[in-house]
């Protein structure tokens, strides 16, 4: 994939990218994938132009700051995570004493020009902020550092299961999990860990869970008991991803997707679109298309010399990975609903931004690998 | 870069992160494996299914709603129930032109503005395809003009539904609330989907305190339409269950009773048994019909209601709040004697009225002439308001505020209903707290007998009359005794709550006051004596007069030249037979006048036929009425 980097035949167009800093495997990669999602939010909004702007406007936003970050030193970047780090943690407290309540969670936080979710931040600040721990330290981690390293992941992570998001607190747990994982964490270690969770399950499952989120789990594993409430939306997304068929329905010729009966079918739900219109084929190019992407994030970090760099590149793809299993295994009624959007094709501001940010990330790391090796 | 004794192996590290990298690489393929493999069953194994499902959306999912527990009162008399009504209902989702096909529905049957109203609020609200009712209650001839022409009209439905109906009409209504349409602020409390396809709710009283019992819960039917929506077969279904039912403590013939003694009197009763919380009787009068509210009442018929100047839809018994008047004087007396400040012989002279050591200020007893002599039990029999003037000022408001909390005053409390008041129950704290300012002690002696702030409800007012009888065991007043699963026939008892034990006093304090009550019927100078004719058994019981505006100091209350609004309200509290209290009631006649005339002949009345045989009871409220007498 990288095998052109290294032959001397640049065009103008690779100069462009290299002066800023931007892996031209995953901009085009990525750039593709960004025009996919534009043209199936189209037919997922019922043809609102009005939200495509919106949407190409946030995309825009997005590249700007992957662009940025891409030309911050990835030693810097280090540097910044602890501060990165307690600045989203504050705002998390923040919205839970001044936060508004939107759909019965407490997650905006209005800062009078725009209305952001801190727990944004957090999705790349706690791969960074541990990452950077650990980076200090001799791999693989001793028992201490493993304990702080669970501890700053759990602390965002409880503040946003609180507000309630279940979705952001599972990406970002994993993401702190992730970066303990590549830190090469004993496997003894993983495993006890994963059991004292499960072990916690029924305690958070009775006090720390809304009531709303039992009924959605407990309808993932019997979607008829509540046919009509959150049930009603996994049926009528798994009769549209099903009746796509191998060929699908074509472009905005979905008649579930298209006479409504999918709900949320321009964010969370966008993927039964994708399904009913564009079948199993397309199904299946899509799904190589995100696994191209991850699969490169997953090289930069292999390829990174510094132990920081190995550990944000390969803990962010790996949830980048995370957004796309949960998006799709929720859509087709093997997960329970958990508003975790489709990445980079769902509508809806903030995701896009982080994600792009967080490729920004990716690209950063890549150059200071060249630029050492 | 590293500050630590222990050495970092560059190699080394990234050896195992790489390692960690290939792991988690083959680890997503074979997740991503897993979501192709889900597909692939969806898309392509099941795709004949699916495919069928969503051809023309052909599966359509039906809410069957439950229906609604049924009402008995005490004897299994039915108090509320469900009819099947004819309703037209559209389906928006389709119907083509919704506001043509509104305008054309016109010609056949008549809907009013609130109806559209109500219609198209619960039309944005509720799930896609659900049919909405757009007039309920169709009689005959529309449902046949309707019926003929339905063909013309896509999404137009008529259904015939179970409508609650209250088959006593405007009997018990404020013991019982009643159901209307669903609003959005309704919709907030449930959880939505069990109430897909209802379109009632509890609004008020028992109907909205037990909701979540009556309700039910909703059933649902898979159903294949054609491309018209009409339904073609039924799928699959689940059937609703219906809600439970509920038996009252309400003895509705004992309700219709004290309804009736009230005639075109304003006021409440409040009957109780004193041994377990049971509500026998709740009146507030004037009533009013709930069937009104429940197909949804015109604007015409609400105004009428809600500015009519007895006020009907306010529930007295329980939202009413009233100056207890003398009816405080048997329980101060009980704190008299509990703290020692008098005994069962102290004496004092009345000389019509009171004055505090040193002040000019007199405070009147309602006898201009004095009741000369009295002790404890006689000031109770005939009321003397100087023998509590002296009594209170003496005990101090902290200590009467303090016994009479035991009580229940100035509390909810706790009935199973809704729009119960707390009271207010006076006290130095009280007025520090809501008023900032100091206790005169004026007031004091105010208080004493149950004037100035304190106010109660006729449903504490029984309640209170119970444990005063009881000496001092109280419990929690409730409405349902029982609830039923209707179809499974199984009937559980709600458990009565004892809220207080007893034991404020010594059992021969607690004999002061009712010989003091037990003469105010049966003693010659009591002030309702003239209820005692012909009385089979003993009642214990103290009138209380409570004044609505204050008199100037030299001034008369003269009953013929005040305005009937500002006449005072009559109260009487009491407890038979006395010797073996079955039942407590309180009284409250609003601006009656005089306890002893219009509100004890109410009681006798109900307990007549409460504690007599029907044929024996012949007194009626009228033979009693006589001279005023507080």
């Amino acid at each position: 994939m990288n095998g052109m980097s290294d032959t001397g035949d640049y065009s103008v167009t690779r100069r462009v990218l290299d002066a800023l800093n931007i892996d031209p495997v995953l901009f085009v990669l990525l750039g593709v994938l960004a025009a996919f999602g534009i043209v199936l939010l189209y037919s997922g909004s019922g043809s609102n132009i009005d939200l495509i702007l919106r949407q190409l406007t946030r995309l825009s936003i997005g590249l700007f700051f992957c662009i940025l970050v891409a030309n911050v030193p990835s030693r810097l970047l280090k540097s910044f995570s602890v501060w990165l780090y307690l600045l989203g943690v504050l705002l998390l407290l923040a919205v839970m004493f001044f936060g508004e309540v939107g759909k019965g969670a407490q997650r905006w936080l209005d800062l009078g020009v725009i209305r952001f979710q801190p727990s944004e931040i957090l999705k790349l600040a706690v791969p960074m902020m541990v990452a950077s721990y650990l980076a200090d330290r001799a791999l693989p981690i001793g028992f201490k550092d493993l304990f702080v390293s669970v501890i700053l992941v759990l602390i965002p992570v409880m503040l946003i299961a609180r507000q309630p998001d279940l979705g952001t607190a599972i990406l970002v747990g994993s993401a702190g999990a992730f970066v303990l994982f590549l830190a090469g964490v004993r496997w003894k270690i993983m495993l006890s860990l994963m059991f004292l969770l499960s072990l916690m399950a029924p305690l958070l499952w009775k006090y720390a869970l809304h009531d709303y989120q039992r009924s959605r789990i407990l309808t993932m594993f019997n979607p008829e008991s509540d046919p009509l409430g959150s049930g009603y939306h996994i049926i009528q997304s798994k009769i549209a991803i099903g009746s796509g068929g191998v060929y699908g329905k074509g472009w905005l010729n979905g008649t579930q997707s298209q006479l409504d009966f999918i709900p949320e079918r321009s964010t969370d739900f966008i993927f039964s679109v994708f399904g009913e219109e564009f079948g199993f084929i397309g199904c299946v190019i899509l799904i190589l298309l995100y696994l191209s992407i991850i699969f490169r994030g997953l090289y930069i970090a292999a390829k990174s010399k510094d132990s920081f760099g190995q550990l944000v590149a390969g803990a962010i793809s790996l949830t980048f990975f995370v957004y796309l299993f949960v998006n799709i295994g929720m859509v087709s009624g093997m997960l329970p609903v958990v508003g975790v959007p489709l990445p980079l094709i769902s509508y809806g501001g903030t995701s896009m931004v982080t994600l792009l940010t967080g490729f920004g990330l990716i690209m950063s790391i890549r150059s200071t690998k060249r630029l050492l090796g | 870069m590293s500050r630590r004794v222990h050495i970092k192996n560059e190699y080394l590290e990234t050896r195992l992160v790489q390692r960690r990298i290939i792991l988690s690489a083959l680890f997503i393929l074979v997740l991503l494996g897993v979501l192709l493999a889900r597909l692939y069953v969806l898309q392509i194994v099941d795709y004949e299914h699916f495919s069928a499902l969503s051809d023309n959306n052909r599966v359509r999912i039906k809410a069957l709603p439950p229906a609604r527990g049924l009402i008995y009162d005490r004897n299994g008399v039915i108090m509320a129930n469900n009819l099947p009504s004819y309703r037209l209902e559209i389906i928006k989702e389709q119907v083509e032109d919704l506001d043509q096909t509104l305008i054309d529905l016109k010609q056949y049957v008549d809907y009013s503005e609130l109806d559209l109203r109500l219609y198209r609020r619960a039309a944005n609200r509720r799930r896609s395809f659900e049919s909405i009712p757009l007039r309920l209650n169709l009689n005959d001839d529309e449902v046949a003009r309707l019926a003929v022409n339905l063909y013309k009209f896509d999404g137009v439905e008529i259904n015939a539904r179970l409508t609650r109906n209250y088959p006593q009409g405007d009997h018990a209504v404020h013991a019982l609330g009643y159901v209307g349409r669903i609003d959005v602020k309704d919709l907030g409390r449930v959880n939505e989907n069990n109430y897909a396809g209802t379109s009632h709710i509890g609004k008020l009283g028992l109907e909205k305190f037990y909701e979540s019992e009556l309700h039910g819960t909703v059933g649902v039917q898979q159903v294949e339409v054609n491309s018209k929506g009409r339904t073609l077969r039924v799928l699959s279904e689940t059937p609703p269950i219906p809600g439970k039912n509920l038996h009252l403590t309400i003895d509705s013939k004992l309700q219709k009773v004290a309804e009736q003694a009230f005639a075109d009197l304003t006021g409440s009763v409040v009957v109780m048994n004193p041994h377990d919380g049971e509500v026998l009787v709740l009146v507030s009068m004037p009533t009013y019909d709930p069937n009104l509210f429940v197909n949804g009442i015109s604007y015409k018929d609400y105004d009428q209601l809600r500015d009519s100047s007895h006020q009907p839809l306010f529930n007295r018994a329980l939202s009413g709040q009233y100056p207890p008047g003398s009816t405080t004087k048997p329980f101060f007396g009980l704190a008299g004697l509990e703290a020692r400040t008098i005994n069962r012989q102290s004496k004092i002279f009345c000389r019509g009225f009171y004055r505090l050591p040193n002040k000019e200020h007199k405070y009147r007893d309602w006898k201009k002439q004095g009741h000369g002599h009295m002790n404890l039990k006689s000031a109770i029999t005939q009321s003397c308001d100087v023998y509590f003037y002296d009594l209170s000022y003496r005990l101090g408001i902290d200590k009467m505020s303090a016994f009479l909390e035991k009580f229940g005053f100035g509390k909810k409390t706790g009935i199973d209903s809704t729009g119960e008041m707390s009271g207010l129950l006076p006290s130095r704290e009280w007025k520090r707290r809501t008023l900032s300012e100091p206790w005169f002690p004026g007031e004091t002696l105010n208080t004493g007998i149950g004037q100035g702030a304190f106010l109660l409800t006729p449903l504490q007012l029984a309640n209170s009359t119970g444990a005063l009888a009881l000496n001092g065991v109280r419990y929690r007043p409730h409405l349902v005794s029982a609830l039923e699963h209707g179809h499974l026939g199984n009937k559980v008892d709600i458990a009565v709550e004892q809220v207080s034990e007893g034991g404020a006093s010594k059992k021969s304090n607690w004999l002061q006051a009712h010989k003091g009550m037990l003469n105010v019927v049966h003693g010659l100078r009591g002030t309702a004596n003239r209820i005692n004719r012909g009385l089979t058994y003993t009642i214990a019981g103290k009138t209380g007069t409570a004044q609505v505006y204050g008199i100037a100091q030299d001034d008369e209350y003269d009953e013929d030249t005040v305005s009937n609004k500002l006449r005072d309200h009559a109260l009487f509290m009491s407890y038979a037979p006395a010797d073996n209290p079955q039942i407590a009631i309180a009284v409250i006649v609003e601006n009656g006048g005089s306890g002893s005339s219009v509100a004890a002949p109410i009681a006798r009345v109900v307990m007549d036929a409460y504690l007599v045989n029907d044929d024996e009871s012949e007194v009626s409220s009228s033979d009693l009425n006589g001279g005023s007498q507080p």
